[in-house]
């Protein structure tokens, strides 16, 4: 039986290699499986009522004879279910058109609109190189693609760090760059246009952009990471990145609604073309006698006056047959000053407006679990499981008329389950 | 004319101030942390799986997709990016 199970880890193992080998176009020393480490992970993300994904990562890690390291990395997901599209609920049925304008839904009176057209595939593949230069420096340089239905994501990095001190103290510096197309079902819509009733041709140059639209991404990231002493080690990071293109989601449309509250027009949404955010990181872990403690907090901030707190603590406690982990992070934050749930028909229109909740101020909550054991080998099985709360707030607006009887902000609730498995 | 200078001596006196607080930052990190650290014989603990920072990849890269495609903030522990269409 033991024999069996390490025969089909040992297959499996051939062929992720097969396959990696095949991806780089070099299958010369493919028999060499034994020097590949794979680490895999299936996850699900679950709301109530609303999206489901489910995840699939393959990470396959080589290290050659001098330090360099080699890892390639695909991942597919599938996503599915309903989103809100930024409409306020009304006491009345809504009916809205679908993106791509051939057909339309309803949403029952009361209820918060969701949009359930979605459903898409991903397919990622990124490759990552490391290596040392000499003793004290190393450097890194990845590229990345990702592809979906309506998107397409070609991106590249670099990094280099320096050890001092022993090696006790390393700083590092990086950068990032991606460039995104995205071509929606439905094509681009002028924003502020109101969303037009359904047409069995699809949708109208009357109220469409184009077909497509991009935008480019470039982070900095500068990091300190020092060893305080035999049981605890810290990091400080930096972060920069700038993002300059098509920011608005063609998707998202905000209420027009008059001063009893009544919807009168649906209006696709606008946002800035351009986005600068900042954050700065600090994580400590620090080896109890038997468990370890690892916390982080995140403080971000950017120019559409977003600002958020993230605090993020996991307890590993090891025990007879492995380890369990229980993790608890708590996140706030601000709103974009474009955000606002719906327009008032009287009052002035703002050049950038959103409805979407999360540019609105909110916090969540995530709660959960790990569980993980060595089987033979030294191979690792592990299963997570998450619940994670969003609990979007009012930015103060007066709810006019009939909007003052309805949740505008309603929480949402998600379950993500993971099973990992390293060989 | 007037205006474009003072907003220039600003931007260099604003430049000049950054640069000097990054300097003071460091030079008090980098003698605060010559302090610190560890003998290599002492490494033992340090050295495990867990106590890596980033010990769990794998987890962080599923938790920074769903994290990115539902709240406004990104990035800190790596890179802030994109790569989806999912924000």
């Amino acid at each position: 039986m033991q024999l069996t199970k390490k025969t089909q880890s040992k297959n499996i193992k051939q062929l992720l290699t097969v396959a990696t080998c095949t991806l780089l176009g070099t299958c010369a020393q493919a028999e060499e499986f034994k020097d590949w480490k794979f680490d895999t992970a299936l996850m699900y993300y679950g709301e109530t009522d609303r999206v489901t994904a489910t995840e699939l990562i393959v990470s396959g890690t080589r290290v050659f004879d001098n330090d360099e390291v080699l890892n390639l990395k695909v991942t597919v997901d599938s996503l599915t279910g309903a989103s809100a599209n930024g409409a306020v609920a009304q006491p009345e049925v809504q009916t809205f058109t679908r993106p791509s304008g051939k057909g339309d839904f309803t949403v029952k009176a009361g209820d918060t609109p969701l949009d359930d057209t979605f459903k898409d595939t991903r397919l990622q593949l990124n490759g990552q190189w490391t290596q040392s230069l000499n003793s004290d420096y190393t450097a890194s340089s990845g590229i990345h693609l990702s592809k979906e239905y309506d998107y397409l994501s070609l991106g590249l990095n670099g990094s280099i760090s320096r050890d001092f001190n022993r090696k006790n103290t390393n700083i590092s510096a990086g950068f990032a760059f991606s460039q995104d197309t995205f071509s929606p079902e439905g094509d681009i819509p002028i924003p502020f246009t109101q969303m037009l009733p359904k047409n069995e041709n699809g949708t109208t140059s009357a109220n469409r952009l184009k077909s497509s639209d991009d935008k480019k991404t470039f982070d900095l990231l500068f990091g300190l990471t020092q060893i305080i002493n035999r049981q605890m080690v810290m990091q400080f990071n930096y972060s920069h990145s700038q993002v300059d293109g098509y920011l608005t989601d063609p998707f998202k449309i905000v209420s027009e609604v008059n001063q009893l509250g009544i919807t009168q027009r649906q209006l696709y949404e606008n946002r800035p073309d351009s986005r600068t955010k900042n954050s700065v990181f600090w994580q400590t872990k620090y080896h109890l006698s038997h468990s370890i403690i690892d916390i982080s907090y995140r403080y971000f901030w950017d120019d559409w006056d977003i600002k958020s707190h993230t605090i993020d603590a996991r307890f590993h406690v090891p025990l007879s047959t492995g380890y369990i982990e229980p993790h608890i992070r708590f996140y706030a934050q601000d709103a974009a000053n474009f955000y606002q749930p719906f327009i008032v028909s009287s009052n002035p229109q703002a050049s950038y407006i959103s409805a979407d909740y999360r540019v609105g101020e909110m916090t969540a909550l995530t709660l959960g679990l790990k569980y993980g054991t060595t089987l033979q080998n030294n191979n690792e099985l592990s299963f997570r499981i998450e619940l994670y709360q969003q609990s979007p707030k009012s930015n103060g607006v007066e709810q006019p008329g009939v909007l003052k009887n309805i949740d505008l902000h309603p929480s949402i609730k998600a379950i993500i389950a993971q099973m990992s498995y390293s060989f | 004319m007037v205006i474009n200078l003072v907003k220039s001596i600003n931007m260099r006196i604003h430049t000049k101030t950054l640069s000097l607080y990054a300097l003071v930052i460091f030079s008090v990190l980098s003698s605060g942390c010559s302090s610190l650290g560890v003998e290599p014989w002492e490494r033992n603990i340090l050295a495990k799986k867990e106590m890596l920072l980033n010990s769990s990849p794998i987890d962080s890269s599923l938790d920074d997709h769903i994290y990115f495609s539902k709240e406004s903030s990104s990035g800190g522990k790596s890179f802030a990016g994109g790569g989806c269409g999912c924000n």
